[in-house]
């Protein structure tokens, strides 16, 4: 007997409904049409006006998810759990406008900067390198099928280490700070891979929200719970978890300015939310092996990182270098956030991530426009710039007063938001008051380190007789238009605080979350 | 003792043995050794144990290849598939991603190696490591001495 072929009820789709998918597809297939183009003067434009694209996709998508609900897009129009789903709710929005963004901003910036860094004859293939990366953010956000994180997260970290090793035509330590992020990253996402072979041979599923409910029906186990420890294991090497972090500061230092921007305000953010996704929605908040990690491991870890990291920054004797170790700090604030475990904790998790990425963006800028000028980022070589390029100046101390959470600044909302998010937990257990002082003390270290940066910025005398021009407009735009985000999302909150309590409402509701949207599906 | 050997539960669970023992091989290769082309085999040890540790749970007991049996006007058989017990080919798939995922990694780990080679004149990383300390030396004795030496 035959098996009849189905008959399909055809439905019309317009462009709106391929949004989610776009948002990948757009850079993707920018990445190779600039290698056969392999024009150096189209490759710019090219990933110019996809990331610009690829900005509008997700403000689009944001706009529609941002009061709740989910958009579900089957790949092929296979269902899942056989097909691979794309699923955009409030979480993942977020982050995809935050990664579209500053890649938009970005890349006018690394016009010059690259020109300036980079040999000619790499442009054509850095700006394809830099697509790939792009893509694989997007997708490993954007998708809910959990090997599919997999694929997008190799292909955005195989890009991102090849942009690392741009960096050897100016100095050649790059290229082994290429190669140990390799060896580190490559033993992250393997980890994830194990990971995910124990939940895949727990539940039989590759789909998030199929995951969730058959987890939720079987209960904990050995496998599930090695599948959990090595997923968060694997991703925290991709966030540069303390003390997980080795691979960051060296990767951050000796890549090209514009390549440091965009991963510094980029790639551990997606990491961060692909690590969220899988403690919140695909394990469920009332798994308690999962709120126990957070609470027993990620809860000192991140208060060490805060402290250590900013400690080891204000002994720095480079700007660039200074940055790289608060990155890791900072990424200490957002699991702090989160593993203060509620929802006021995990949003202010999600607006730091924000937060943190246009400041730090907006902090690497300055100091790629003072390597443009001054050939090196140390604190001798940028001694009296800040003065002489008063408006690249200017710009760096709003980012380091947004770094330190000075109020009327960004930093500040998502400090406060914390601090807010310890007193919550503070009645039951006074530990959390000890935690609240202690986000202020690091702020204090921070306060240490962006002073030093300052003071080699504007009461140093300069190194050399010969006055540093200011940027030029191309990087003093990037910079400027990050400034005033920092400026404006620290006065008006209303927006960012607001898609990111949607986006934790949507994450604490855990897999009861996922399992309602299933519903809705059928 | 029968506790303690358990030869059926051994038996039953070698393949996990396994994909342990060349999961460590493979890991404790890529800190151990410091020739760079050594870590990267040790980093396809360790990433080949995940493809085996994969290809091994899709295997059912009594099963065969899941090629579902046709007629002769290449249609699918229903009739002669019941009955039929198939391994799980979804991991096989899913592995045929992470093995090119590897090949790439190898291939752009050797040629970092190669460029590391040109620039540094050695692949050894202890070597890499005497260099790049006194590179730093040098940015330091350059650099360092602002803040009246504090920075």
């Amino acid at each position: 007997m035959a098996v009849e072929p189905h008959t399909v009820e055809h439905t019309a789709r317009t462009l709106m409904d391929h949004l989610p998918v776009l948002q990948v597809l757009i850079p993707f297939c920018t990445g190779p049409i600039i290698v056969f183009l392999g024009s150096r003067r189209l490759a710019w434009p090219l990933a110019f006006v996809a990331s610009a694209l690829s900005l509008i996709v997700s403000l689009m998508l944001l706009w529609q998810v941002k009061d709740g609900g989910y958009i579900a897009y089957t790949l092929g129009g296979w269902e899942p759990p056989l097909g691979i789903e794309y699923r955009i709710d409030a979480a993942n929005a977020f982050v995809l406008m935050l990664i579209s963004l500053i890649g938009t901003i970005t890349l006018p910036y690394a016009l010059i900067s690259v020109a300036d860094e980079i040999k000619r004859r790499d442009h054509t293939l850095f700006y394809a390198c830099w697509m790939l990366c792009f893509t694989g953010l997007l997708g490993m956000v954007a998708t809910a099928d959990a090997f599919n994180v997999f694929v997008f997260l190799e292909i955005s970290s195989l890009s991102t280490y090849v942009l690392v090793a741009m960096g050897a035509d100016r100095d050649r330590r790059a290229l082994t700070a290429a190669y140990d992020y390799l060896i580190m990253g490559t033993i992250g996402a393997t980890f994830f891979v194990i990971g995910l072979g124990m939940i895949y041979m727990a539940t039989g599923t590759l789909n998030m929200a199929d995951i969730a409910d058959r987890l939720a029906d079987q209960g904990a186990n050995r496998t599930v719970r090695s599948g959990f420890a090595f997923v968060i294991v694997g991703m925290g090497l991709k966030i540069a978890m303390f003390p997980l972090h080795l691979w960051l500061p060296k990767a951050y230092v000796f890549a090209p300015s514009a390549v440091t921007v965009f991963l510094a305000a980029t790639a551990t953010k997606a990491a961060i939310y692909v690590m969220l996704r899988f403690t919140f929605s695909v394990y469920r908040p009332e798994f308690t092996y999962a709120t126990n990690t957070l609470e027993m491991i990620f809860l000192p870890l991140a208060v060490i990182a805060m402290f250590s990291a900013s400690f080891v920054a204000a002994f720095q004797t480079n700007f660039k270098r200074m940055l790289a170790y608060s990155s890791v700090a900072q990424i200490g604030y957002i699991l702090l956030g989160v593993a203060i475990l509620n929802e006021t904790g995990l949003t202010a998790g999600i607006v730091h991530l924000f937060n943190h990425g246009i400041t730090k963006a907006l902090m690497f800028m300055g100091v790629g426009a003072f390597v443009l000028r001054a050939g090196g980022s140390f604190y001798a070589q940028i001694a009296g710039l800040g003065r002489q390029m008063p408006l690249t100046g200017a710009a760096l101390v709003i980012g380091g007063l947004s770094l330190i959470g000075v109020p009327g600044t960004a930093g500040f909302i998502s400090k406060w938001y914390l601090v807010q998010a310890a007193f919550e937990r503070a009645p039951d257990n006074p530990m959390y008051l000890a935690i609240a002082v202690s986000v202020v003390l690091s702020s204090l270290l921070a306060v240490v380190y962006v002073w030093r940066a300052f003071e080699a910025m504007y009461l140093m005398a300069p190194a050399t007789d010969i006055r540093a021009k200011e940027a030029p407009l191309l990087m003093l735009v990037p910079m400027w238009v990050l400034a005033i985000a920092c400026i404006w999302f620290g006065i008006d909150t209303d927006l960012i605080a607001g898609a990111a309590a949607q986006a934790a409402a949507g994450l604490f509701e855990g897999s009861q979350g996922m399992l309602e949207m299933k519903g809705a599906v059928h | 003792m029968s506790e303690l050997f358990d030869l059926r539960f051994l038996a039953d669970h070698a393949h996990y043995f396994l994909f342990i023992v060349l999961m460590m091989t493979g890991l404790y290769i890529v800190v151990d050794k410091t020739n760079l082309v050594k870590k990267i085999v040790g980093l396809n040890i360790f990433q080949v144990s995940v493809f085996m540790f994969y290809i091994s749970i899709g295997k059912v007991s009594g099963g065969t290849a899941p090629i579902l049996p046709m007629d002769d006007k290449f249609h699918v058989d229903t009739e002669a598939m019941a009955g039929i017990a198939y391994s799980n080919p979804l991991p096989h798939v899913l592995i045929l991603t992470a093995i090119v995922v590897g090949i790439a990694t190898t291939s752009l780990g050797l040629a970092l190696i190669v460029r590391i080679r040109e620039a540094f004149d050695t692949i050894d990383e202890e070597d890499i490591t005497h260099i790049e300390q006194d590179m730093t030396r040098e940015d330091n004795a350059k650099h360092g001495n602002a803040m009246g030496g504090m920075a």
